[in-house]
């Protein structure tokens, strides 16, 4: 019995962590999906929502779910803005020339954060800071379950929204077909600064469920590459699998780290990502593309 | 052996749809055969079983007395197959040189270490490769182009260009897809001396899928007509572009031909 | 303006274009032997570093300007040259076979991730290698039998021919004589078919394996190549920095070197040394002026990364040729005076092309 408790604690907090890699994942797969994009520089946006919520529920002392509104709201426009003016400058670029411009931006976030908000890790009270759950023998944390029901019910809505409002309609074929976008008279790069608004929510939605567990501080960005893990594994196509890459990561680098020795734990998302790009590159949900010549 | 090359009953299929379907043709040594059809019919796909880009679900391809069903796209050159490609696939930022210069890459012998330091031996080897290159230039008249970036050529030297790579591979069967699509009358009448140029002094022989019926009638000795992945008609230019099951597939229903 | 009136093949195959290229470098390389006996040892010091950070560069230059290839794990490659370097040296092993082994080591490491993503490219090789940097850069701190660990491992002195090449100047002259090696196989390479089966792969591989040329062994070469460049810099490295830690040889600094590698000039071995150059003297710059800033900026923490940064963000921007862009058309200004215009500089407009469907 202990054991199994353990395990499903393992599981739990695995399942927390998944769902942050899947947040950032997701914020990655929706600019991809759009643009060809891959914004090296999401788990930095992250780290900015999260400073922004601290320094509305900390600072400014308002209620937590204003405070998480705005910071959410805040880092969407910053993510529009991000796209209106730099990104789309260099459309026709090598994809390579974009991987080198995110990585850029990130440095620049992390500096602009550092000098904003210090170098210190910071907190803020939550309604899930330090309360638990009592489920027979195990003892959850509030912290971790609302991370999985915050990223469950967003991603309800997400899918709500790609599927039956205009907006999330004309995303769609905004990302399979611009020109045919354009010829239906949708305004794609406008669409485009959307979706990139909608990633930078996301990751804020991700900085804000992480706070409890832990700490923001400027290099909370350094999890967006476990979250490549978790995209690849989605297939950088595909919603519900970054979602369930995440998860599937986040779950084996706990067991990894209670079963195996010491040390196995960091390289964990690694080889889990090397090996999925070794045996199955499409990853679990997308299809194989190739060009016709 | 009069035939070059032959394919028997070669298909494949993407998803549910048989891009080509139980397809078999010959063609002879020194001849020009050309693959005519609607688009979509299969055309390009079978150029791309030729060249092994695609693998063939069945059947078997033959050249030159071997049996190439499974051989790797890379030894495709090697063995003689050269091939053009419908939406030009040059090394955009490369010179014309270079590209014409990367054709001669299958005869290439020098070591790894000897092109490391360059030994006199590579660099033997890079003149005669150059020489090569420099008859083809002089066949194509490319010579003023020749240290142009390909990004800066206009469309109509690029496809002279991609023939120019083909030919560089000294091969026996020279694979040319569409080689007249977008470019002007004058442009094409060219491109179909130099076709006939190719067969008459260099020997080589030739397979093209064309849209254009007067090219076609013009140079070629043989023709097959595709639709829906299956052969529709084979024979001479003007049998083919007579038959009934032709005329059906390009203008649709009962249709007289005026010959 | 000069004319290049070409009259033989052999022209078109030596390393320089004309007589002026050889009387400018020859004068360059002369300048570069002086320098230790006219400038203090700091400054050699740190022209030693720009050296070594060239050789990676050129490296990783053949591989994502010449091949197409990213790397983002480059880090990872000198670091395995340090270590075997070091390792070697504290065996007995003299400093003349330990570097090139180093170098040949590391190939084969090269050709080892190079093998397995063959069929990747773009986005999914870029973060192949990020993991593959990680994860040696986990080796190096977990190993500690062979590499020390956190606790470090000092590097031994190493000496040719029974002199110690150990110190600035040391390291200054062993560091430019490899530069020029690694130049001239890297000019070797690119006039010959390996250089140009290069550039085909990077340009079209579909057509490059019309044209005969075997992908696999193509791409496991050139990143074999790559990594065997980046290798030697690497043992280099160890005796620059003379005392290895693992976490030195981390994600940051692949970006370091990718960022020598387009701030430089993708495509061009030049583009790769001025890259260096910039890379390396940029925090030296920040140090010399930071406290002449106005409002202070100068005592922000953070001020480097955030110029780095900048300086990334600002050459895609408006200057995506790099330096060597820049240097060409100055170049083409003196050259073509006072024909030049605005418009021979202006890019064309391109439009995305999808990089699903190479």
């Amino acid at each position: 019995m202990e054991d199994a408790a353990r395990l499903l604690q393992l599981v739990v907090n695995g399942a927390a962590a998944g769902c942050i890699y899947g947040l950032i994942a997701l914020g990655f797969v929706l600019i991809y999906k759009a643009t060809e994009m891959v914004n090296f520089a999401q788990g930095d946006i992250m780290m900015l929502g999260g400073f922004v919520a601290y320094s509305a529920v900390a600072h400014w002392g308002l209620n937590y779910w204003v405070g998480a509104l705005i910071a959410i709201v805040a880092t969407a426009m910053f993510g529009y803005a991000l796209d209106a003016i730099v990104l789309r400058r260099v459309i026709g670029q090598p994809q390579f020339a974009v991987v080198m411009l995110t990585l850029g931006l990130g440095f620049i976030f992390r500096a602009g954060a550092g000098i904003t908000w210090g170098y210190d890790s910071v907190g803020f009270d939550t309604p899930f800071t330090n309360r638990t759950v009592k489920l027979g023998a195990l003892i959850l944390g509030e912290d971790n379950l609302s991370i999985i029901f915050g990223t469950v019910l967003l991603c309800l809505v997400l899918y709500l929204f790609f599927a039956k409002t205009r907006l999330g309609v004309a995303m769609q074929a905004s990302s399979q077909n611009q020109l045919a976008a354009y010829y239906m008279g949708i305004p794609v790069r406008n669409v485009f600064s959307m979706i990139w608004a909608i990633s930078a929510g996301v990751a804020a939605v991700a900085g804000i469920l992480l706070s409890p567990v832990s700490m923001i501080d400027v290099n909370m960005g350094f999890l967006g590459i476990k979250a490549f893990a978790a995209a690849v594994i989605g297939g950088f196509g595909s919603i519900p699998g970054s979602l369930i890459g995440g998860v599937f990561v986040g779950i084996v680098e706990q067991l990894a780290g209670y079963y195996l020795p010491a040390g196995f734990q960091e390289v964990t998302s690694n080889i889990v990502l090397l090996g999925m790009l070794f045996v199955r590159p499409q990853g679990l949900f997308a299809e194989r593309m190739g060009k016709r010549v | 052996m009069t035939v070059l090359f032959e394919a028997k009953d070669i298909a494949v299929r993407f998803g549910g749809i048989r891009a080509v379907d139980a397809v078999s043709f010959t063609v002879e040594r020194g001849e020009i055969f050309s693959i005519i059809g609607p688009n979509g019919a299969g055309k390009t796909t079978i150029f791309n079983l030729i060249s092994r880009i695609y693998n063939t679900s069945e059947g078997q391809l033959l050249f030159d007395g071997g049996d190439i069903t499974h051989t790797p796209p890379h030894m495709i050159a090697k063995l003689g197959i050269a091939r053009t490609f419908q939406n030009i696939e040059l090394f955009a930022n490369a010179t014309l040189l270079q590209n014409l210069l990367i054709g001669r890459h299958c005869h290439s012998t020098a070591g790894y270490l000897s092109q490391m330091a360059f030994l006199p031996s590579t660099r033997r080897a890079e003149v005669r490769h150059r020489e090569k290159v420099e008859e083809v230039i002089a066949f194509l008249d490319l010579q003023r182009y020749r240290d142009s970036l390909i990004a800066n050529l206009p469309y109509g030297v690029r496809k002279v260009v991609e023939l120019g790579r083909a030919l560089c591979t000294e091969p026996k069967l020279l694979l040319l897809d569409e080689p007249s699509s977008g470019l002007n009358v004058e442009e094409t009448e060219g491109m179909g001396f130099w076709i006939e140029d190719i067969k008459k002094d260099l020997g080589i022989t030739v397979i093209m899928v064309e849209h254009d019926m007067a090219l076609v009638s013009q140079v070629s000795d043989r023709v097959m007509a595709l639709n829906y992945g299956k052969v529709l008609a084979m024979g001479t230019p003007r049998d083919v572009q007579t038959h009934p099951e032709v005329v059906r597939a390009y203008i649709g229903g009962d249709v007289e031909m005026e010959v | 303006m000069r004319y290049l009136f070409r009259t033989s093949y052999q022209q078109d195959l030596r390393a320089w274009r004309h007589g002026g290229d050889v009387f400018w470098y020859g004068l360059l390389i002369v300048l570069v032997l002086i320098i230790p006996f006219v400038m203090g040892e700091f400054y050699v010091g740190e022209m030693g570093g720009v050296f070594i950070f060239a050789i990676a560069g050129v490296g990783l230059m053949l591989l994502v300007g010449y091949t197409g290839l990213i790397s983002l794990g480059h880090a990872a490659f000198l670091g395995i040259g340090s270590y075997v370097n070091s390792v070697l040296l504290a065996q007995g092993v003299p400093f003349l076979i330990t570097l090139p082994v180093s170098g040949l080591f590391t190939a084969l490491c090269g050709a080892a991730i190079g093998r397995p993503t063959l069929r990747m490219s773009g986005l999914y090789l870029a973060i192949a290698t990020l993991s593959f940097g990680s994860i040696v850069g986990t080796v190096f701190q977990k190993w500690t039998a062979v590499t020390g660990g956190f606790d470090g491992f000092a590097v031994p002195t190493p000496y040719v021919f029974g002199v110690s090449v150990e110190g600035a100047t040391g390291v200054y002259y062993t560091s430019f004589a490899v530069l020029l090696f690694v130049l001239w196989v890297s000019v070797n390479l690119l006039r010959s078919p390996i250089g140009r089966a290069m550039v085909a792969i990077r340009d079209s591989e579909v057509s490059a394996q019309s044209m005969g040329i075997h992908l696999a062994k193509y791409k496991t070469l050139a990143f074999a190549i790559s990594a065997g460049i980046t290798g030697l810099a690497g043992a280099l490295f160890a005796h620059y920095v003379r005392f290895l830690a693992p976490d030195a040889f981390d994600v940051l600094l692949s970006v370091q070197f990718v960022t020598i590698v387009f701030v430089g000039g993708l495509g061009s071995l030049r583009g790769a040394i001025l890259g260096a150059i910039f890379v390396r003297l940029l925090p030296q710059a920040i140090a010399i002026v930071r406290d002449d800033l106005p409002f202070g900026i100068g005592r922000l923490p953070g001020l480097e990364p955030s110029l780095f940064g900048l300086v990334l963000v600002v050459v895609i921007l408006f200057q995506p040729g790099g330096i060597n862009g820049l240097w060409l058309k100055i170049k083409l200004w003196f050259q073509t005076y006072p024909f030049m215009r605005q418009a021979s500089g202006r890019r064309q407009k391109s439009y995305a092309r999808s990089e699903r469907l190479r």
